[in-house]
This record gives C-alpha cells, sequence and structure tokens, in this order.
C-alpha cells in the first residue's frame, strides 16, 4: 500500500462522510465533489487516465452543478432548524454498518485478491476509441439513445404543471 | 503497488456512507447524492477488477465503468428532475413528507 492511495483514500472517505452529514446542502455538494476528485485519484492511480478525467468532467463538471442547481431551485439550503435524518436513522444506520462488516468480510476471505498479476501496458485513447467503434458499438448507441430519453423526460418532468391538468 | 484488496476495501467503505446516507438523510437531494456516492465504488470496483484482471488489454472492466458513468449522468438529470417536480407539488423536498400514498 503506497502513501498516495492513504492519502487519497482518506481524502475520498472524509469527503464522502463530509457529504452526508453536514447540515448545510451547498456544503454537502461542495465536498461530494471533493469526492468525485478523490475517486477521480484513485482511478488515475490505478493506471485509467480516460476514466479518470471522463469522472472528473462528468461528476465534478456536470452532476454537481446539476446538484446545486436543484438544491437552489428547491431552496432546501434555508431551512436551519429543521431536523437532518429521519425517524428510522437507528436502523439505516445498522444496516450500513452491517454491510460494510459483510463486504469487508468478504474482500479479506476471498482468494481472487492474493493472485499475482503482471504490470499492464499502458490504455491509449486510440485503443479505447477502436473498441467503442467496433465490440462496444452498440452499447454506444443505446447508451446515447438512453441520454435522449433522458434529457427529454428530464425536461418533461420538470416543466411546470400546466393549469388545465390540475 | 497498491493491492486490490485495498481499493476493494475502499469502495466498500464508500458503498456504505452512501448507504447510511441513502437511507437516514430527509431531504430527497442528499438522499441522491447518497446514490451517487454508491454508483461511485461500484465504478470503482469494476476499475480495480479490470486493473488486477488476468488479460487486462480487454478493456472489458474500463469500458464497463465508461458506459456506467453515461447511466448515472442520465439517472442523476432524472432523478432531480423528479425531486424538483416533487417540490413543486408537495412544497418540501423531505422524503418522510410527500406520503399521499401512505396506507
Amino acid at each position: 500500500m503506497t502513501a498516495g492511495f492513504v492519502v487519497i483514500a482518506l481524502l475520498t472517505i472524509a469527503a464522502g462522510v463530509a457529504a452526508m452529514s453536514l447540515r448545510h446542502l451547498i456544503h454537502c455538494s461542495l465536498a461530494l465533489v471533493a469526492a468525485f476528485i478523490g475517486l477521480a485519484a484513485a482511478y488515475l492511480h490505478l493506471g485509467a487516465q480516460f476514466v479518470g478525467f471522463a469522472q472528473v468532467l462528468v461528476y465534478v463538471g456536470a452532476v454537481s452543478i446539476l446538484v446545486v442547481f436543484a438544491i437552489l431551485l428547491t431552496r432546501g439550503g434555508e431551512d436551519r432548524s429543521e431536523r437532518l435524518f429521519s425517524g428510522s436513522w437507528v436502523a439505516g444506520i445498522a444496516t450500513a454498518v452491517a454491510v460494510l462488516g459483510v463486504l469487508v468480510w468478504a474482500v479479506s476471505r476471498s482468494a481472487a485478491v492474493r493472485r499475482e498479476v503482471s504490470e499492464p501496458a499502458e490504455v491509449t485513447v486510440r485503443q479505447i476509441g477502436d473498441l467503442l467503434m467496433t465490440r462496444f458499438v452498440l452499447p454506444l448507441e443505446v447508451i446515447g439513445l438512453l441520454l435522449t430519453a433522458a434529457l427529454i423526460g428530464a425536461v418533461i418532468i420538470a416543466m411546470h404543471e400546466r393549469e388545465g391538468r390540475k | 503497488m497498491t493491492s486490490l484488496a485495498a481499493y476493494l476495501t475502499l469502495s466498500a467503505f464508500l458503498f456504505c456512507i452512501g448507504l447510511a446516507g441513502a437511507l437516514t438523510r430527509r431531504n430527497a437531494i442528499i438522499v441522491l447524492v447518497g446514490i451517487e456516492l454508491m454508483l461511485n465504488a461500484a465504478n470503482l470496483n469494476f476499475i480495480a477488477f479490470w486493473r488486477f484482471s488476468e488479460n487486462p488489454e480487454a478493456l472489458t472492466g474500463l469500458m464497463f465503468a465508461i458506459f456506467s458513468i453515461g447511466i448515472a449522468a442520465a439517472e442523476a438529470a432524472v432523478g432531480l428532475a423528479l425531486i424538483i417536480a416533487i417540490y413543486r407539488h408537495y412544497k418540501t423536498a423531505n422524503v418522510d413528507e410527500a406520503n399521499t400514498l401512505r396506507g
């Protein structure tokens, strides 16, 4: 375990905890950006440059801005006196801790994590583009269709309710 | 070199932080943020398994992560649009106050 990984892991986990526990929603979204940057650094650390930069573009750039827009449109940052957690928070925390225990137990017992692997070759964007245009061309087209449908659907859902339908 | 188990443990921690937030927070936007964290933890697993696989030249895990990021973007857009629609209808973004269908 290298020092770089320890720094990335601590930054990501601390930012994730902050994103889930802070009171002010804008601070939550800023902590979320920090967690996404930590994950992008972990991808770079794993040698997946393209996915790391795609993570920065999509999550740090677009999704976080979308979250900030939603927070401001719903005026969620204003109510400071309200309760932060739902009534069943004890059961929620217990479920999360139980899931964490099972996952860590499974990872530590697994035979797959002890396999020795060789150092893989560098992945170029050219290779990724070649594969996207040959072997993965059908998923690429499907995801284009999905994004178009999601774009139209999101606009229609968030449009003003018309007077006649009420 | 960092081992596969370290990445999987980091991913498990992130998943459970997101799960705890999605299960306990009242604001629907933060619930969605928790779900995003869980999705990202799954992406980290894909990349880690790809990096430590026996045949990384096939790039399968990498491609899965790229498509997963695209689907997560669509999910975030539709989810936030739904939250805005709920806010407009109920005048609240708290998940425990939008309970018209409660039996």
